[in-house]
């Protein structure tokens, strides 16, 4: 797990002010005729690896730099450099410039231009991190490791106990009336064990996420670690059957992850996204509400601004198994034909914007759909707690869906055998009609979509 | 970046910066910083020695020379190609892969190279550097359909720089491209359950990059965390298996001159006719063990920590003919091309992708298959190799571990496995 690095936020004390100077002084260096956009960011790191009660290794550093967006006569030149150092500020200005020369003209390419909606006020800075010593950091690393060791006795080797966290600042100015800073900090633990030993050796992992230090909570972090390994010993290979499938909230957040891909603008106007042209279709079942919001404080993905700029909004994209919207950012919107949705993201000051989500959400079940409410529900089937080989067997243009799969059969409705080495297959498209239950469990996990307990019909199963 | 018949994103970037790694007895304090200044440098040191600080201090004065490979008689530090000279590969590439068919509706063709220049000085009196050029060219189609839309890519990617391309024809990989996405949309699904199936030379070689490749990794191997681990000298494949990570074949993908770590690429045997020889090593891993690193030691930047990590790994050729194999195999699926794979070196469990596949019936290829992953268990998989041909190659790929990517090369001549379990959705 890495820190994020794209990262907007509203105002508040501690604005990085220098960054916005620089900002400012580069966009000042636009000629006539083109419209020129910096973004700027700066981040700090400490991550810390415990192994055997000592510390493997200890990384900090601050990395820094840019990236400018040209754009002359509607070609797009894009240059970065890993430095703030004054030289390279023009040289990479001078870059950007020479590639926006060969690019192909193109009437929808254009920077953000304010669009008067207003930001949400996000707090996602926690002045806390900077002033924990990093010796308590080194003794949570520790002791993250020394609880996984004695938690079971089941346990045989903790892979790795990892502490990490960092902090990102960002200033955005463009010729085109953008100017916004932002500044998010962010902490993890995570654990990998493994139980049992020689040939029936399962691995499980378990995390905590948080903006600060005090909200990592090594007591679930290990508990998820312990509890996905153990439970797996002395699985087999699983059969191969035609069943319900019952995702766990992490495995459920990856699905909405690879959903989301064919959800954006861009994705859709070049038709590369099995939704393109279904805007108002019912493309799933009516229990399947989605929605991208990242004003959502509560949400790892919530941002004020987007990457280009612009206030970041509520995005409805199925309503009821309707097909309701995409995610755009101002190329791809100006290319349908309609408004950008504030959903820009980027990699860094390295990456070119884009659209793309932040915090994906299904509209939750039933007051109190946990885990063990839905496998009632589902009474037969299988409960999968890991994934691989989503890379490479899950296709978000055509659909197919075929990944491997770790996990418990589901019984008269409660967890019972653990199985293993087997694939899941279906379409993503099935699988949108297929919606069992949707869990109304849900868990703020890290990345771009939340977890929640997740059953889908009619999938096969392919193992012994 | 060409995407839609538009040069839509030409981008360039640089940057420079030192990690400094400071080990003490088990602990490894690590810094890195894009300060090249003398103060900038300090800071840095200092940070990465504060973990190691409580083992006592003093002061050791090291004679540094120059030990290792310069990269000036290598081809891999010729310069990249013109921008211009580039835009006209990629224009070529479209045009070459819209022309192969009405049904290819969306073309994106993208080249992209760097250069890379290294220096290693350690306390040991270690002072090696390298230049690395790459250079790679992809090409990825979407065809569309009454079934809707199937996807095609290729791609050539070698440590060269330009002149890759006298090598490497872009109407080709384009044409590839776009016949691969052409076929799948008359494409079945593909069966589930456990059949025979005949991997084509090339990119079946993730297959031992994840079946064994990484559980060969010593880190996982001093941990105790693969599925290898205490098993040199035993029978852990096939006797047509000789398995070889060799960081010195000419320009492959995954090669270099010195790893990331100041030590010379080499050839190791990883499984000779069955039996497995050695694991991958790292300098500390290495040195944990009493013995030398295998110049495996990679990082992807300077602000990474160094890994064991694979090279160019592949499959020696064996004596089967490549169409033979398939005429003696009366039912299985054909992989023409696998996209990526992932492995749990603890259990050994892994799966690989296909992005072109066909069944075989009665000893012949017939039907395109939609795309699945397969899922094996390593030390099970590798025993069940029957076959394996004359008609080796190379395959390139991205190897991402522990959150660092590296270039790497696979390879394998056409062999057959009595039987993997394939994730399709036929029943």
């Amino acid at each position: 797990m890495s820190t994020a690095t794209d990262v907007t936020e509203a105002s508040t004390s501690g604005d990085p002010v220098d960054l916005l100077a620089i900002a400012d002084r580069v966009a000042g260096w636009a000629q006539t005729g083109e419209d020129v956009e910096v973004y700027v960011a700066r981040g700090d790191e400490t991550e810390i690896r415990a192994y055997g009660g000592e510390v493997e290794s200890l990384t900090s550093a601050t990395s820094a730099g840019i990236g400018i967006r040209v754009v002359v006569d509607h070609r797009l030149g894009f240059a970065w450099a890993g430095s703030l150092d004054e030289s390279v500020l023009a040289e990479t200005l001078a870059e950007a410039r020479d590639n926006a020369q060969f690019a192909t003209p193109d009437e929808h390419v254009q920077l953000a231009v304010p669009d008067g909606v207003p930001a949400v006020s996000v707090d996602l800075w926690d002045d806390s991190l900077a002033s924990v010593p990093t010796t308590k950091k080194v003794e949570l690393a520790l002791a993250l490791e020394a609880q996984a060791r004695a938690a079971d006795p089941r346990i045989r080797q903790v892979d790795h106990a990892d502490y990490g966290d960092g902090s990102v600042e960002v200033a955005l100015v463009s010729t085109t009336g953008i100017r916004t800073t932002s500044r998010k900090t962010s902490g993890f633990i995570s654990v990998s064990v493994i139980a049992g030993d020689g040939e029936a050796s399962q691995t499980g992992g378990g995390y905590s996420v948080g903006r600060g230090f005090d909200g990592l909570d090594p007591d679930k972090a290990t508990d998820d670690a312990v509890t996905r390994s153990v439970r797996l010993l002395g699985a087999v290979k699983g059969p191969s059957a035609r069943t319900t499938v019952v995702f766990d909230r992490r495995i459920a957040s990856t699905l909405l992850s690879v959903i989301s891909s064919a959800l954006s603008g861009e994705a859709v106007a070049k038709g590369r996204s099995f939704f393109a042209g279904r805007i108002g279709e019912l493309v799933g079942d009516a229990g399947l509400t989605l929605v991208d919001d990242p004003t959502d404080p509560r949400t790892y993905g919530a941002s004020a601004y987007d990457a280009e700029g612009l206030a970041c909004r509520r995005n409805v994209l199925i309503d009821a198994g309707v097909l309701r919207g995409f995610l755009y950012d101002t190329v791809s919107a100006s290319r349908s034909g309609v408004s950008s949705t504030g959903s820009a993201v980027r990699g860094g000051f390295s990456g070119t914007p884009g659209p793309g989500c932040r915090a994906l959400t299904l509209a939750p079940g039933p007051e109190g759909y946990d885990e063990d409410a839905v496998l009632g529900v589902v009474g037969e089937g299988l409960f999968v707690q890991s994934m691989t080989g989503v890379h490479s067997g899950v296709n978000p243009i055509s659909g197919d869906f075929s990944v491997g799969a770790e996990g418990l059969m589901i019984r008269d409705g409660k967890l019972a055998e653990p199985v293993r080495e087997i694939t899941v297959a279906s379409t993503l498209q099935r699988m949108l009609h297929s919606l069992v239950a949707v869990g109304a469990d849900v868990e703020w996990l890290p990345g771009i979509a939340a977890g929640q307990t997740l059953a889908v019909g009619d999938m096969q199963l392919s193992g012994s | 970046m060409l995407d839609d018949g538009r040069v839509e994103e030409l981008s360039s970037g640089r940057e420079r910066g030192a990690g400094i790694r400071v080990v003490t007895g088990e602990t490894t304090g690590f810094a890195h910083t894009a300060d090249l200044s003398e103060a900038g440098l300090l800071r840095a040191a200092e940070a990465a020695s504060a973990v190691a600080r409580s083992g006592g201090g003093g002061t050791k004065t090291v004679a540094v020379g120059l030990s290792a490979v310069a990269g000036g008689d290598s081809p891999r530090a010729k310069p990249l190609g013109s921008k211009g000279a580039t835009l006209e590969l990629l224009r070529r590439a479209d045009e070459a892969a819209r022309a192969s068919g009405d049904a290819i509706t969306q073309v994106q063709a993208g080249c992209g190279g760097s250069r890379r220049e290294i220096l290693i000085a350690n306390s040991e009196g270690l002072l090696a550097r390298d230049q690395q050029a790459r250079t790679r060219f992809s090409v990825s189609c979407v065809a569309t359909g009454d079934t809707g839309m199937q996807t095609g890519f290729e791609s050539a990617a070698r440590t060269l720089g330009f002149e890759l391309f006298d090598e490497v024809s872009v109407e080709e990989l384009a044409e590839l491209a776009a016949k691969r996405a052409i076929s799948k949309l008359s494409a079945r699904p593909a069966p589930s359950g456990e059949l025979p199936v005949v991997l084509a030379g090339g990119s079946g070689g993730i297959l031992f990059h994840e079946a064994c490749g990484h559980g060969l990794e010593a880190d996982h191997i001093v941990k105790d965390s693969s599925v290898y681990t205490g098993m040199v000298g035993q029978q852990v494949a096939s006797s047509l298996v000789t398995l070889v990570d060799d960081g010195t074949v000419g320009s492959e993908w995954g090669t270099y001159s010195v790893d990331d770590e100041g030590r010379p690429a080499q050839r190791n045997v990883l499984i000779d006719k069955g039996i497995l020889t050695d694991y991958l090593w790292d300098y500390l891993r290495a040195r944990k063990e009493g013995r030398k690193s295998s110049g495996n030691g990679r990082r992807q930047t300077y602000q990474h920590l160094p890994m064991v990590r694979m090279t160019n790994t592949f499959l020696l050729p064996g004596e089967d003919d490549a169409d033979e194999i398939v005429a003696q195999t009366p039912r299985g699926v054909y992989v023409a091309k696998l996209g990526g794979g992932q492995v749990n070196t603890t259990t050994g469990d892994f799966v690989f992708g296909t992005t072109e596949a066909y069944l075989i019936e009665g000893g012949k290829i017939t039907e395109p298959l939609r795309d699945a992953n397969l899922i094996g268990n390593g030390p099970e998989i590798l025993k069940r190799i029957d076959a394996v041909a004359t008609d080796f190659s190379m395959t390139p790929g991205t190897c991402g571990k522990d959150g660092q990517s590296v270039p790497v090369g696979c390879g394998q001549a056409t062999m057959r496995l009595t039987g993997v379990t394939i994730g399709g959705t036929a029943e």
